[in-house]
């Protein structure tokens, strides 16, 4: 199931949107350390399509989705 | 020679729907319109429906008849309106010749993109792979030298391909197909062409032509230039808009309509809807179409000229009554009603008065009529209302003006 999440992101004064920290439901917030990638893309695995950002969480790599105003994360790596 | 791309978003709303709902993917899926307001017929089916010969615009039981264990899903246009938005702006990274026709396809003029972006066959691998993975749908795009041959290409492999038809081949691929694939062969043109012996596009393209002029007069021209590949029509520009030739609403009734009374209430809020566009885009019609369909489905269309041009909603309205008093007897209860004007002048034009008609009163009418499209642009289109729609409120629920969906106008 595609779950939302809150998100602590930063708007710079070009109109860019980065990602700063995934706030979870039960109060914890994980850092994003690096983005190492931003394109267009759909999620075939949480349904959905938008921006993706490619975020490294603790050497962990997830997939974060900006659609529309809304982020959600990928769970698996497609 | 032109470049000209058709994309065409495979089963569009379908896939979406599966997109969002991965649980869907692999079953066969349907999405409809509402049953609860009657409007319960398909809209779209992916691949694996398809297989169980599911067709767009049957209703829902028979669809379920045919394959049980069809998946319907409810349709979301804002989602199907932001992907055809999204689809359009991958289109205008290559050229900003793009001709919406509908909500999923698009005719694409690359010509002068050829030397920037590789040739029409790369520009358009790369738009079907673009659109594969950054919007997580397919589309199946035709290249070749005019609309039609592109048109016909998008639809010779599906999905998620691309066919160029060129000069060398087309007689190859498209002269075997059936002469209804090309666009404007409908079933009745079918009929009369396979009467003829005509059964292929290219036994259409060798026909002699003056055989087929006695037979559909002008459009044998037409049929006989699009087989041949000799369309020369131009891909539109995005930002043309081009003129408007009719403005129509119809509506299915949340009820079957059993007497004048309730027509007369579908008629009040459809040409409300159809005049206060017509005021908006500032036209005056001089024809007034209705279409009536009863509840076997048989559907007549009557039309008349008005006496003066007239964007009046009461000037409307009244005609159309007339016209469904005049042509229809309530043998059987009513399904769906519709009204569209058409042969337009501009609403600035001066006319000769009348002789016999108060034209103050005319005038105090239009100014009467445009104070009110300003109180519902402001207010929403149920503020203002003829006291008549609350009678049953029910029927009169709905307004067409908002609720308006484009769906793909003639290609003249």
């Amino acid at each position: 199931m595609k779950q939302y999440v809150s998100v602590t992101a930063k708007f710079d004064p070009d109109g860019n949107i980065l990602p700063l920290t995934i706030n979870w439901d039960d109060g914890r917030v994980f850092d994003i350390d690096r983005i190492t990638d931003v394109r267009y893309a759909a999620s075939l695995k949480a349904g959905g399509a938008g921006i993706r950002y490619t975020c490294r969480i603790k050497q962990i790599e997830k997939y974060l989705f900006l659609e529309e105003n809304r982020w959600f994360i990928n769970n698996e790596k497609e | 020679m032109r470049t000209i791309l058709h994309s065409d978003c495979n089963g569009f709303f379908a896939s979406v729907e599966c997109l969002y709902n991965p649980e869907f993917r692999d079953k066969p899926i349907a999405v409809c319109g509402d049953a609860d307001k009657r409007h319960g017929i398909i809209l779209a089916k992916n691949e694996i429906a398809k297989k169980f010969n599911i067709k767009t615009g049957e209703p829902i039981w028979q669809a379920q008849q045919k394959c049980p264990e069809l998946v319907t899903a409810q349709a979301h246009y804002d989602r199907y309106v932001r992907f055809s938005k999204l689809c359009r702006e991958i289109y205008s990274d290559y050229t900003d010749n793009i001709e919406p026709f509908g909500l999923d396809e698009a005719w694409l003029d690359v010509t002068g993109s050829t030397l920037l972006c590789g040739s029409g066959k790369e520009i358009a691998e790369e738009i079907r792979h673009r659109i594969k993975h950054e919007l997580g749908i397919t589309v199946s795009i035709g290249v070749s030298f005019n609309k039609i041959f592109a048109k016909l290409g998008s639809d010779y492999k599906k999905p998620d391909a691309v066919t160029v038809i060129t000069k060398e081949n087309y007689k190859d691929l498209v002269w075997k197909l059936k002469a209804e694939d090309l666009l404007y062969v409908g079933r009745a043109t079918q009929k009369r062409l396979n009467q003829l012996g005509v059964f292929t596009i290219g036994d259409l393209a060798t026909f002699p032509l003056e055989l087929l002029r006695k037979n559909f007069g002008k459009w044998a021209d037409i049929l006989h230039s699009f087989s041949n590949g000799l369309d020369f029509s131009p891909v539109m520009k995005s930002d043309e808009v081009s003129a408007v030739k009719s403005i129509g609403n119809s509506t299915t009734a949340v009820r079957d309509l059993q007497n004048f009374e309730d027509a007369k209430i579908i008629f009040m809020v459809l040409s409300d809807s159809v005049c206060r566009r017509m005021r908006e885009q500032g036209f005056k019609a001089k024809n007034v179409c209705i279409s009536i369909r009863n509840t076997e489905l048989f559907t007549i269309t009557r039309q008349t000229k008005c006496e003066r041009a007239t964007n009046l909603t009461n000037d409307i309205l009244k005609i159309c009554l007339r016209l469904f008093k005049e042509n229809y007897d309530f043998d059987k209860n009513i399904r769906s009603l519709g009204i569209s004007v058409s042969d337009f002048v501009p609403d600035s034009i001066s006319h000769q008065t009348s002789l016999f008609e108060d034209e103050t009163n005319i005038m105090r009418l239009e100014q009467l009529d445009s104070t009110l499209d300003k109180i519902k642009n402001r207010f929403g289109s149920k503020s203002v209302r003829p006291a008549k729609l609350m009678f049953d409120r029910n029927l009169s629920g709905f307004s067409p003006k908002e609720e308006h969906t484009v769906h793909p106008v003639s290609y003249f």
